[in-house]
């Protein structure tokens, strides 16, 4: 069961990057039987700081028998923290800004944008609490980029046929 | 005919709803109607070349020669900002997938509680507290979604986009969040652009008169004649909305808001987004981060889906080539009109919901806030409650 969602954990992110047909062909039809999906929590965002990328903290009761409200407010806080991190107004974007204007934005061919070295942290953290703290509790966190920056989704899935570790 | 199953690489732009055109395989996104958007790409051609042709060789001889440097590096910039705002996702948001949609109509209904039946349940609204201000979120009933403040709906390219601005039928496509400062300084290039043709246009034939008289100046260099023309209108139209512009981001406003006058008036909700500060406004709107498109549009598609041998070829080869579904007549109107043209409100009500606007995006268009009634009604909403919501706030202004 466990291995069946890690499975579609991997199966999305190889999906994000492009690799579906290789990873299709790499798992046996057995594995790739989706575990059944109970239900679907949806974090909406929060925008009492205005049109910056934050997340409501607020726990969602759907998750209270599965999840602690401390880790999930830790992953929210710092999902949060990254999109602060990748939209802060200071001299690095502001130099950023200036440079890639001077050069009519074709430095963008060769440089990475400090959102886009942002939104790779946050995939890999997305994938590493998958592993920590989701999966084990027949969760699933799904990337917001996916979303289009709207909701963090959190599918819940049946079966809880295996101990907690934690 | 027996069909063979083969999967094929199906990218995920070309399962993107919305009406925008795809070329390069999903690598340059515009608008369905470009008409307008080859115009101005003629004009802007066009008339470099003519002062390329007639200006340059004698300018560079009797004046200097860094007066074509400037001029092609000027032109070349002009059209490097002109292709990036046209051929750019300018914000648009993804629709929501059938189960975040199933989601917040659920979440709408615990909040309306029980309407007695005939009664019409109360509009979609969400009251959102940014900077001591309350913001109203309005609901999509296209993209199944609350629109995040400043976003809005845009009705010819049926899709929500964030931060918008207006759809410019000129660069063929909406200006948004992540191509507005593009936007911005393509038309401020553009002024400086026709300035320096249009003033070195006037010398040279000044020079020339000198030597030989006006008229025979005149008929030495013809072009010099069609490019005063072009300049001398668009000088008008173009710096005058450079310096609408430059007003807007001075005060950190959408050309949308100050449209619907959201923040404009003494009882209305001041605008929470401005920094108070000139410069700071300044600076968030043209140097902030630059934002990342949501839409993903050359990922592949997650289900292959299984397509017969036959029908195969044909949709994915005429994605490649720049090819475009929607032809249609470019604008009649000469350049004159291009302050009215670009400031198409994109008010979205269910009235809008299956759009039947066809016609190329014409310059002074009158808004579609005033479309008659809905042919179409969506499944799980009451488009008159936020047509009367929209209607009442039209009479509040």
């Amino acid at each position: 069961m466990l291995a069946r969602i890690a499975v579609v954990a991997q199966y999305r992110c190889a999906a994000a990057k492009g690799e579906t047909s290789s990873m299709a062909e790499t798992h046996s039809l057995q594995e790739l039987q989706q575990p059944v999906v109970s239900t679907k929590v949806f974090i909406q965002r929060d925008y009492s700081s205005g049109t910056l990328c934050k997340f409501q903290n607020k726990f969602p009761t759907e998750l209270e028998s599965r999840l602690d409200r401390q880790h999930f407010e830790e992953t929210i806080q710092t999902l949060n923290n990254l999109y602060a991190e990748a939209e802060k107004l200071g001299g690095k974007s502001y130099l950023e800004g200036c440079l890639a204007c001077l050069t009519a934005y074709t430095i963008f061919l060769c440089m990475e944008t400090q959102y886009e070295k942002v939104l790779k942290k946050v995939a890999k953290y997305i994938k590493d609490q998958n592993e920590k703290v989701y999966i084990p509790r027949s969760l699933l966190l799904t990337d917001p980029i996916e979303r289009g920056l709207r909701v963090v989704e959190i599918t819940v899935f049946e079966d809880r046929s295996f101990v907690p570790t934690s | 005919m027996s069909a063979v199953m083969i999967s094929r690489k199906v990218r995920k732009w070309e399962k993107l709803p919305g009406k925008n055109t795809f070329c390069c395989d999903g690598r340059v996104m515009m608008a369905r109607q470009k008409g307008v958007f080859y115009l101005t790409l003629f004009l802007i051609i066009g008339t470099c070349a003519l002062f390329f042709g007639f200006e340059c060789p004698y300018l560079a001889v009797h004046l200097s020669a860094a007066i074509p440097v400037f001029a092609a590096v000027l032109f070349l910039f002009v059209m490097a900002m002109l292709l990036r705002t046209s051929f750019s996702d300018p914000g648009v948001l993804p629709r929501a997938l059938p189960e975040e949609a199933t989601f917040i109509e659920m979440e709408i209904e615990a909040a309306n509680g029980n309407v007695p039946s005939g009664q019409r349940p109360p509009p979609r609204i969400r009251n959102v507290e940014i900077n001591n201000q309350i913001v109203k979120l309005k609901y999509c009933y296209t993209c199944k979604i609350f629109r995040p403040p400043r976003a809005s709906h845009c009705s010819i390219c049926d899709n929500c986009v964030d931060r918008f601005d207006h759809h410019c039928p000129w660069v063929g496509n909406c200006v948004g969040k992540r191509n507005y400062r593009y936007f911005y300084l393509f038309t401020l290039s553009l002024s400086l652009l026709t300035i320096y043709i249009f003033t070195f246009d006037i010398v040279h034939v000044v020079m020339r008169s000198v030597d030989d008289g006006f008229l025979s100046a005149l008929k030495e260099t013809p072009g010099t004649v069609l490019e005063v023309l072009v300049c001398f209108f668009t000088l008008w139209s173009v710096v005058g909305l450079t310096g609408f512009h430059t007003y807007l981001i001075s005060l950190n406003q959408t050309t949308n808001e100050d449209i619907k006058g959201s923040w404009s008036g003494k009882n209305r909700v001041q605008n929470p987004y401005s920094h108070k500060n000139i410069f700071k406004n300044c600076c968030e709107v043209l140097c902030g981060p630059t934002y990342p498109s949501v839409l993903d549009r050359r990922g592949l598609m997650r289900d292959d889906s299984p397509v017969s041998a036959s029908s195969a070829a044909p949709s994915s080869s005429s994605s490649s080539s720049l090819s475009f579904s929607n032809s249609s007549k470019p604008a009649p109107a000469t350049v004159t009109t291009r302050t009215t043209a670009p400031l198409i409100p994109n008010e979205h009500t269910p009235d809008d919901a299956k759009p039947s606007i066809d016609a190329p995006a014409a310059p002074g268009r009158s808004p579609e806030d005033h479309l008659p009634a809905p042919s179409f009604i969506p499944p799980l909403a009451s488009p008159e409650t936020d047509a009367e919501a929209s209607v009442a706030k039209d009479k509040n202004h």
